[in-house]
């Protein structure tokens, strides 16, 4: 089932032929969930934690199924591979959450997708897997088109952003390295999600029970615990770090651990003494967390420099550059997603705080007029619903005329590209010089869609982006068309 | 054979196709000029059909024309290059209107063509342009091929010699490889240009549009169509798109006018067209058209209608 989980949601994200245009299994995710504060999900996430534990960490959350992928593969490298008990750290894993929770109130919600488990995979899944699922595409595109069918076609494989790619490859060189050495560490002590529902699997309705009479402290089970909870000596299970993996199921020969409803005796959490034991992996950890978090803000302040100096546009739906601010986790669905490649991974155009985050770039294609598709997929109500006659009516930024660099004024030639795409005449051609036409705007008509600046040969009409997204006024019907007795004409 | 072989065979299956069409890039650049399509004495050389369906339309003008038969031959590859450049429906006439690419297709299944492939390099997202036409459904169920353009590598540089402005471009591998195109536009305002038809409908065939604009959209445009003229242009005018366009905002941009004009002398029927037009948007005047006297300047053909053998059809 997890594997089938995993499947359809990379899927999700891999997908550019629209055949999975409604991703549920994104919208069942609990980070995006509380950042949208759908209270629905949220409430059906934990109550299913305090019914079955955290079986969400094994079979809904990616990151938890690619780590248990991980795991598999150190497995079948070393099948000798032991684990052992060690104690909570929940100074570590509390601090973590009340971090990111004040991180979040200011402003730098870039941290908390950092580490968002279900947003870190889809960066993954966008970044790192889906060019490879293009490439292959393309290959087979090329083949099938020698064969004269066109049944596969070409894509465009770009590199959206430099940052995006370093903090994907980062998030995969980490986990997987924590994973394939370390089982569950990063869920149980850095994952903010792991910590909530960890508090709540603690008094979960069905759990692991060790039967205390068939146990014969052989550790087996505890060898196998990819979560390190299980300890076997004192027959206790740390219920907050357990995945519900049920590894250690099948590796007691005693039969003496079984799922079921707790009894009153098991209730207490295991309680460990402090243990310095694994010093040099909680280092790992915070230095891995610093590089992470820090190399995307050095590195795009040198590849973005500060040549853009326009206020940047957020998707239509996303209401303003607060509430996306406030809401998106930077799972890069809508990034992935998107017809057009218009919403790529921003650098510093919103600031610390929204790294990753979606912004509207017209370099590979232009917003198209009829598409909703990125404000019905978003997860985490940082882009909301839109009808498409509501996204007709939205200005998430409006068009600027430089005539000084405009072709038909430089130039003296005929142009008119960027009215030809605007699709609500936000720009149209008046009469110039030598019976040429040149660009005028109306901005109140504007949509913001980019379709004039993707076009213009040299980037005299440009898109500036409203901060706060506000109304495009509909457009005044036409007086000059004659609809009937038609002769020929000539 | 296992999953291992199945892959070996695949990239050794790549890489023969990779070196194939490396070899073939030097061949197809020196394109061969438009077969001889010239008209025997007394053959029709404009067909002007009103009030009739499009299939009807097409019907009534081919038979004017001396049936298809006339343009192509048994055995052609045939590529028909319709507009499909907008995600619009068909009732709001930003593309070609796909009745009239079914019965064309039909037309030339008919006339023995070796295979049909449809394009454009459309302005919107392509996938939606070819669907939302309701295009890429006529041309299937027709059992044409409907050709992708939305990637650079569907397409090769060629010369183009007769060229002013564009001595070469990126043109579609489609027409680059066929033996003879039929261009089918639709007839509309255009911004810039006042109406757009059979001529700029060619800004769909090339990659590289950027540059036209910056190079002089008008001389580019009579350039490209030079390169390897249609066969035929057959302009489409059930529903014409008079004010806002090329894309048009809404049906209150669109008038039914039930016309289809077709001819070989791409000046010609742009010249019926852009008169015709000027009846639909009454704030244009056909002298301003400025790119079809161009046209006839370069030698594309000829706009005095009162010199060829045109044919006035009412169904």
């Amino acid at each position: 089932m997890a594997v089938a989980v995993i499947a359809i949601l990379t899927f999700g994200f891999l997908d550019f032929s629209g055949f999975l245009n409604d991703p549920w299994l994104q919208k069942i995710q609990f980070g995006p969930a509380l950042l949208s504060l759908s209270i629905v999900t949220l409430v059906c996430l934990i109550a299913a934690t305090l019914i079955f534990g955290r079986l969400y960490c094994s079979v809904v959350c990616p990151l938890g199924i690619f780590q248990d992928f991980m795991n598999w593969l150190s497995r079948k490298a070393d099948r000798k591979k032991k684990y052992s008990f060690k104690p909570e750290n929940p100074w570590l894993r509390w601090g973590v959450l009340a971090a990111l929770t004040v991180a979040w109130l200011l402003g730098f919600t870039f941290l908390v997708g950092l580490v968002e488990p279900y947003s870190a995979y889809g960066r993954m899944a966008d970044e790192l897997f889906k060019p490879v699922y293009l490439f292959g595409n393309n290959l087979l595109a090329a083949i099938s088109e020698k064969t004269g069918s066109y049944r596969f076609f070409k894509v465009l494989v770009s590199l959206k952003s430099v940052t995006a790619l370093v903090v994907a490859l980062l998030t995969l060189l980490i986990i997987g390295h924590i994973s394939y050495h370390h089982g569950r560490t990063w869920c149980n002590t850095i994952c903010p999600v792991g910590t909530i529902l960890g508090f709540f699997s603690r008094f979960s309705l069905l759990r692991m029970r060790i039967d205390k009479e068939k146990c014969n402290h052989c550790l087996a089970c505890q060898r196998k615990c990819k979560a390190y909870c299980i300890d076997s000596v004192n027959q206790k299970i740390d219920y907050s770090r357990c995945v519900d993996c049920f590894d250690c199921i099948d590796a007691c020969r005693q039969k003496a651990i079984s799922y079921g409803p707790v009894k009153r005796s098991q209730t207490a959490p295991a309680k460990a003494p402090a243990d310095n034991a694994d010093e040099s992996r909680r280092q790992f950890l915070k230095s891995g967390l610093a590089i992470a978090a820090l190399a995307p803000a050095a590195l795009e302040a040198k590849v973005t420099g500060a040549k853009d100096t326009r206020v940047p546009m957020s998707p239509p739906g996303s209401i303003s550059h607060r509430n996306l601010l406030q809401h998106c986790t930077a799972c890069h669905l809508c990034v992935s997603k998107c017809p057009s490649h218009v919403l790529k991974p921003a650098g510093m155009e919103y600031g610390l705080g929204g790294i990753l985050q979606p912004v509207m770039k017209f370099d590979d294609g232009y917003c198209n007029y009829d598409c909703n598709l990125c404000s019905q997929i978003c997860p985490a109500g940082a882009i909301r619903p839109l009808t498409v006659e509501q996204k007709h009516s939205t200005q998430p930024g409006r068009v600027v005329f430089n005539k000084d660099i405009c072709v038909v004024n430089v130039n003296r030639t005929s142009c008119g590209a960027c009215a030809e795409h605007c699709p609500v005449q936000a720009i149209h051609m008046v009469p110039f010089e030598g019976g040429l036409t040149i660009p005028e705007t109306t901005q109140e008509l504007c949509v913001g869609c980019g379709g004039c600046e993707y076009i213009c040969p040299v980037k005299a009409v440009r898109i500036e982006g409203n901060p706060v997204h506000l109304e495009a006024k509909a457009p005044e019907q036409e007086t000059n068309i004659k609809t009937d007795n038609f002769d020929f004409g000539f | 054979m296992d999953r291992r072989e199945f892959l070996k065979s695949l990239a050794a299956a790549g890489a023969i196709v990779s070196v194939k069409s490396s070899g073939m890039m030097d061949v197809t650049a020196s394109t061969v000029p438009s077969s001889g399509t010239a008209a025997a004495a007394g053959d029709v050389d404009l067909a002007a059909i009103m009030n009739g369906e499009p299939a009807a339309m097409l019907e009534a003008a081919m038979k004017e024309l001396g049936g298809i038969e006339r343009f192509i031959k048994k055995g052609d590859k045939i590529v028909i290059k319709p507009n499909i450049g907008w995600d619009r429906t068909p009732e709001l006439a930003g593309n070609t209107n796909p009745d009239l690419l079914a019965a064309l297709i039909k037309m030339c299944q008919d006339a023995g063509a070796a295979e049909i492939k449809v394009f454009d390099h459309t302005c919107d997202n392509w996938s939606r342009c070819y669907e939302h036409s309701g295009i890429d459904a006529v041309v299937k169920k027709a059992g044409a091929t409907m050709v992708p353009a939305h990637e650079q590598s569907y397409y090769e540089n060629v010369n183009i010699p007769n060229g002013k402005s564009l001595k070469s471009a990126m043109v579609h591998k489609a027409i680059v490889e066929c033996d003879k195109w039929i261009n089918v536009p639709v007839l509309k305002n255009h911004g810039g240009a006042l109406m757009t038809s059979a001529m700029k409908n060619h800004m769909g065939i090339v990659w590289d549009r950027r540059a036209f604009h910056s190079r002089g959209l008008h001389q580019c445009i009579a350039d490209i169509c030079t390169y390897k003229p249609a066969v035929l242009h057959i302009v489409d005018a059930y529903r014409t798109m008079a004010t806002n366009g090329p894309q048009g905002r809404n049906a209150n941009d669109v008038v039914l006018t039930k016309a289809l004009f077709a001819s070989p002398d791409i000046v010609a029927v742009d010249t019926a067209a852009g008169k015709f037009f000027t009846q639909v948007n009454t704030s244009i005047r056909f002298d301003d058209i400025e790119h079809i006297p161009d046209a006839q300047k370069l030698g594309l053909g000829s706009m005095d209608l009162e010199s060829l053998n045109v044919k006035r059809i009412r169904l």
